[in-house]
């Protein structure tokens, strides 16, 4: 089931893509993300678990600044992705969001055509410089998430017209034509069927190999299967962080272990 | 007997009826308890003593002019018309007679019997009549006087059977209640289905208006069409009514001003109300959104004539200092299609900003992450993904702010100007349906003239018009909004 | 997976802290997008703004009035030739008989203040004063007949056109074509104003009075037609506000989903846009040609506005019903109400705060309507007399606020046009009581499920 080789190469020699140390949330009076420190390492899948409302969403949407659109949401700390502050006053939401891409729960597809939902990064970013170009794009982008078999012929259908499964690896698809360096993934297999999620886990697997990606799942199983990395939230502290097959056989935290055994969850 | 009179006695009988039936029921002693509470008991009495004789009355009211009307005017003959007039003028003396007759046997002038031997050989019928206070425009001749005796006595005789009946059904009503009154009775459901019919009574008012506005539209727009053809209506391109005959009554000239001012209006209100409806849910922050929409809205709430007086007096003469002579020489008065077109779009701004707001807020916050999360700025969300996805949604605001400005009347009454023509110049004074609605039904116009008349038609037309947009305009935004439930 | 080493996207190394151009251009987009939207509310707010100031800068000159005092002689040769002080002797006299005491006051108020003037008779002066000054003496005189012989200082109203020159609406440039004033007056006034016998006070008449002819602007006021429209809400507000409820709770509560019921949906949806004339087409046809109610009657204008409020009540009153929750209902249901009880005992009160609301801006709606009075003949009628009962309030002719607006802006007098603003300004205050009970209605009683 995983990739092998990969799988045993050493992690610690990678780079540290994202650092974030002592860093706080707060929405209105609550205060969701309490010192958080962390390092997420690039070529990994990391995997954010823990109990509904513990703040690993929230935490993920930091990442890339969406918090940014909630005007009741404060961030404090520090975030930095290749050593660059992203909470930085210079820094531009949007182009980071061009590096950090983000894939979310509920598939999401614009209104418009598979073709557009893809080039629609490429375009803003301009990417592309003719129409060849974009097409190009977009096809490369529909083969890495897996999809271009299925759409190759109805590429100018509508993306609200396909499944489930589908439309969630079309907005995977629209995510990395953009070619971000970070990939987060908030929860992407909640609304789809057991079948659509294998595929989407072995998408992410393979994604591994150009980016560094984050992903927030409810199902230690599928921690389990596509992370390498594993970070427990618990009433936003972060409680343990360590490697996927440590974490699930031998957690140094009692609460890691009580919701691992599913004790709390 | 009057029929306020008569209204009083049979709610008088109700109210007894409801006693009667309370007390009858809760002097029933036994083991067993009634079906109802004693309030039920009473209350059906008094539906079924009310319920029906009201019925009747309404019913009695409306039908007795018509039969009285065709009796008399049967009596009458055709020979009683004389040469210009018609029998509804004809009518009409005749019932100002009868009046006036009534109000002289009322004020004590003359005592029933001398009203009944009246002659018109031997007394000066309007002379006397005038003397109750009714005025009458001619002398009152033979036939006339003897089809309002006729008018009087069947009126009369009608009003007497109608007393006789409608309290008999009360009483028989309020028996039958009673009779019913046992305490296996199911008084509360009896009730209740009672209220359920005035409820739904209540609903269908909706329809009864409806085929209020249709009727007085259709009836009166036919009877133009017989007078004036409808091919010269809808074909003709002048519109100058002479009150002395031999009119033009094309509608052309006046469906050119509607579209020309409602272009113009929702030139202005479309743009601003659209990007002021973006702002305020994407932009705007709570606190400036809490009064910045309401205050919008204030343009709203102003009585259209307001706007009107605005145009006529603010707007009209400002852009006549900058276009008129002293200016760019476009413009000869203050009332004009651009006056009026401006003030409208002023009307509108809120009108489709509310209605793009609530659209833009129905598209789902997932897209707007969808796309932030691709690294698109604000604006671009809104251009690309935001806006076509509400698009049908707006496109049904803009057709609902079209129907408003075509159905808009004091604006263009008082700002648009008198003249009918067809001119491209946005300067000049032009005029619109309902404009015209107004001064054709307000004039001195005989009500039976073409040049009425065609007031009727021109309703009908405006109706079809804003049925037609607010149709279509309802059915989009319906749709759109299926689309994301 | 030859590139499985290289960093994602690998082409773009680029620092997040520099914008690279293109972003800066789509920030300047981004920039340029903001700044047309507010620059749309801006535009909103200006008109209102603008809309705001027009009205209060033009239309409050009307709630001040200029008055002359002046002393009359009450020539008992003139007033009462038998003597005696007869009632009956004294009404005969007309106007046409007090009008030249009043002129003769003037004058001689005039030379005894030893001003120069070219007019060397009463009547010369008599476009100073307002028509209705005759009437004023007049009405004093009946009910104080003991005061005949005597001289009496009276409050009288200047001409529309004087008040207009104290006011700055009436410039001496602009009267060189007018026929009712020259500048001889206007001299007089000044030296009138300077001997202080020319005051401006706070003009009750125009809220509460009547209105008046043509020519006499300074008079009319706006208090007859207030009162028919009082009548007409009290017509609106007792048919619409029971019927709008019964319907929807039959609607809400009790409408089975059938083809008629949705037909009377369609139908409700459709009148809530029907112009507004459409329904005066409707009262003149329903009410007038066919009712034969009276043209003119606040009975007709009332059920017209009826009709044309019943939807907006209906929708708002629907959405209030369906505010309360269905919990609310099955616990009624569970202890053995009938559907009927659940819902005029529990859903109904509970909704009462919302229909009171929606209540309140229909009848704001109605009360600002004008378009269907223009056809059934409230627009036309001079509203000169108060109505002398609550019937004859339903049932004579009379004029509502909007219509009077509607008539003083149609004679074409800047005298009448300020009060067509002021006119506005009563109104608006009306429709600001009225919508400000709704908000505070909403405040209080607002509940949260």
């Amino acid at each position: 089931m995983y990739d092998a080789p990969l799988r045993n190469a050493n992690v610690e020699a990678l780079n540290t893509k994202i650092a974030a140390k002592d860093v706080q949330v707060y929405y209105g009076d609550t205060h969701a993300i309490k010192d958080v420190s962390v390092n997420l390492l690039d070529n990994t899948v990391t995997a954010f678990i823990g109990p509904s409302g513990c703040g690993k969403s929230t935490f993920l949407r930091c990442l890339n600044r969406m918090n940014d659109t909630i005007d009741i949401c404060r961030v404090e700390g520090l975030i930095s992705l290749d050593d660059e502050d992203i909470y930085d006053k210079r820094v531009d939401p949007v182009q980071l969001r061009a590096k950090v891409g983000m894939v979310f729960q509920k598939p999401n597809p614009f209104p418009k055509s598979i073709y557009d939902n893809v080039a629609y990064g490429p375009k803003i970013h301009g990417m592309a410089k003719s129409k060849a170009e974009l097409d190009e794009i977009v096809e490369k982008a529909l083969r890495r998430a897996a999809i271009w078999n299925e759409v190759k012929d109805r590429l100018h259908a509508p993306g609200t017209g396909l499944s489930g499964g589908q439309q969630q690896r079309l907005c995977i698809a629209r995510a990395i034509a953009t070619e971000p360096e970070v990939l987060l993934m908030d929860e992407p297999c909640s609304a789809l069927d057991p079948i659509a999620t294998a595929q989407v886990e072995e998408l992410i697997d393979e994604l591994r190999t150009n980016y560094s990606v984050v992903i927030v799942t409810h199902s230690m199983q599928q921690a389990a299967r596509v992370s390498q990395k594993t970070a427990f939230f618990h009433l936003g502290n972060l409680v343990e962080y360590g490697e996927t097959s440590q974490i699930f056989t031998n957690p140094v935290d009692p609460r890691t272990e009580s919701y691992i055994t599913g004790r709390i969850g | 007997m009057p029929v306020s009179w008569l209204i009083l006695i049979v709610l008088a009988i109700a109210l007894v009826g409801y006693m009667a039936g309370r007390m009858r029921i809760a002097g029933f002693h036994g083991a067993e308890r009634p079906h109802s509470l004693p309030n039920y008991y009473g209350w059906n009495v008094a539906m079924k003593a009310m319920v029906p004789a009201f019925l009747l009355l309404v019913v009695w009211l409306i039908v007795q002019p018509f039969v009285v009307n065709s009796t008399v005017s049967a009596q009458l003959g055709e020979g009683a018309v004389p040469e210009g007039a018609s029998m509804g003028l004809v009518m009409s003396d005749v019932r100002r007679v009868a009046e006036g007759l009534d109000a002289a046997v009322a004020q004590g002038l003359m005592s029933p019997e001398q009203v009944t031997d009246l002659r018109t050989e031997f007394s000066n019928v309007r002379e006397r009549i005038a003397a109750a206070g009714v005025a009458l425009g001619s002398n009152v001749t033979a036939p006339v006087l003897a089809a309002a005796q006729t008018w009087r006595k069947m009126n009369n005789t009608g009003t007497l059977m109608m007393s006789a009946v409608v309290l008999g059904l009360a009483l028989a009503g309020a028996g039958w209640g009673l009779a019913q009154t046992k305490r296996a009775f199911r008084a509360r459901n009896t009730v209740e289905s009672g209220v359920r019919i005035l409820l739904l009574s209540a609903a269908s008012i909706a329809i009864l208006t409806t085929i209020g506005i249709m009727l007085s539209l259709i009836g009166n727009t036919i009877h133009f069409f017989r007078i004036y053809p409808a091919a010269d209506f809808f074909g003709s391109f002048t519109w100058s009514p002479s009150f002395g005959g031999g009119s033009q009554l094309g509608i052309w000239p006046l469906l050119w001003g509607t579209f020309y001012i409602s272009i113009i209006a929702l030139v202005v209100a479309v743009p601003i109300g659209l990007f002021a409806a973006v702002y305020l849910s994407e932009y705007a922050g709570p606190k400036f959104r809490a009064w910045a929409k309401p205050m919008l809205e204030v343009l709203a709430g102003i009585p259209t004539i307001v706007y009107g007086l605005f145009a006529l007096l603010t707007v009209g003469p400002l852009l006549l200092s900058v276009f008129g002579r002293d200016g760019l020489g476009w413009m000869q008065a203050g009332t004009a299609v651009m006056t009026a077109g401006l003030v409208m779009g002023i009307m509108l701004i809120p009108f489709v900003s509310s209605l793009s707001d609530d659209i833009i807020n129905a598209v789902p916050q997932s897209l707007r992450d969808g796309s932030y999360g691709l690294g698109a700025t604000k604006s671009e969300t809104i251009k690309q993904v935001i806006l076509p996805a509400a698009l049908p949604g707006i496109v049904g605001a803009i057709l609902l702010a079209a129907s408003r400005a075509i159905g808009e009347t004091m604006i263009v009454v008082l700002g648009a100007g008198a003249a009918a023509r067809l001119s491209l110049n946005p300067f000049d004074a032009m005029t619109t349906v309902t404009a015209k609605i107004v001064s054709q039904l307000t004039g001195d116009a005989d009500f039976a003239s073409p040049e009425a008349l065609v007031a009727f038609a021109l309703g009908m037309t405006l109706f079809v018009m804003t049925l037609g947009l607010n149709v279509f305009a309802l059915y989009i935004v319906r749709k759109y909004r299926e689309q994301y439930e | 997976m030859s590139d499985a080493t290289h960093t994602g996207g690998g082409q773009r190394r680029t620092s997040l802290t520099v914008a690279d151009a293109r972003t800066k251009r789509r920030n300047a987009t981004e920039k340029r997008f903001r700044i047309y939207g507010l620059s749309a509310i801006c535009a909103g707010m200006f008109f209102l703004v603008v809309l705001m100031s027009a009205i209060l800068t033009n239309g409050l000159g009307a709630f001040q009035q200029t008055f002359i005092e002046v002393p009359v002689y009450l020539d008992p040769a003139k007033l009462d030739k038998q003597g005696g002080r007869d009632p009956e002797q004294l009404a005969k006299v007309s106007t046409f008989g007090y009008a030249p005491l009043v002129q003769n006051g003037l004058f001689q108020l005039v030379s005894d203040a030893g001003i120069e003037t070219p007019y060397d008779s009463a009547k010369d002066m008599k476009a100073l004063i307002s028509a209705s000054a005759a009437a004023q003496v007049r009405d004093w005189t009946l009910k104080n007949p003991d005061r005949i012989g005597d001289t009496v200082s009276f409050d009288i109203l200047a001409s529309s056109r004087v008040d207009g020159y104290l006011k700055g609406r009436v410039s001496r440039d602009g009267i060189t074509q007018d026929k009712n004033i020259d500048a001889g007056h206007l001299d007089l006034v000044d030296a009138l104003r300077t001997q202080g016998a020319l005051h401006k006070g706070f003009n009750w008449d125009f809220v509460l009075g009547a209105d008046a002819s043509e020519s006499r602007a300074e008079q009319a006021g706006l208090g007859v037609s207030m009162l028919g429209s009082l009548f007409m809400m009290l017509v609106v507000l007792f048919l619409a506000l029971p019927i709008g409820v019964a319907a929807s709770i039959y609607l809400e509560e009790f409408a089975p989903t059938n083809w008629f019921t949705d037909f009377i949906e369609v139908n409700i949806s459709n009148l809530a846009a029907v112009p507004s004339i459409v329904f005066g087409i409707l009262g003149l046809a329903v009410f007038i040609q066919f009712v034969h109610l009276p043209q003119s009657a606040p009975i007709v204008g009332g059920l017209t506005l009826t009709l044309m409020t019943l939807p907006t009540i209906v929708i708002s009153t629907r959405a209030a019903l369906k505010a309360v929750p269905p919990s609310i209902r099955n616990a009624a249901l569970g202890v053995g109400a009938s559907k009927m009880q659940s819902v005029f005992h529990h859903v109904l009160p509970l909704a009462m705060p919302g229909i009171l609301t929606g209540t309140i801006i229909g009848l704001a709606q109605a009360l600002g309507e004008t378009a269907p009075l223009l056809l059934i003949g409230m627009v036309g009628y001079i509203a000169t007399n108060y109505p002398d009962g609550v019937i004859s309030g339903f049932m004579s002719p009379n004029s509502a606020m909007p219509a009077q607006i509607y008539e003083w802006a149609k004679r074409a007098d800047p005298a009448y046009y300020e009060r067509a603003w002021g006119g506005i300004i009563v109104l608006l205050v009306f429709l600001l009581v009225m919508n400000v009970l709704a908000v505070l209605l909403r405040r209080k009683f607002e509940r949260r499920w």
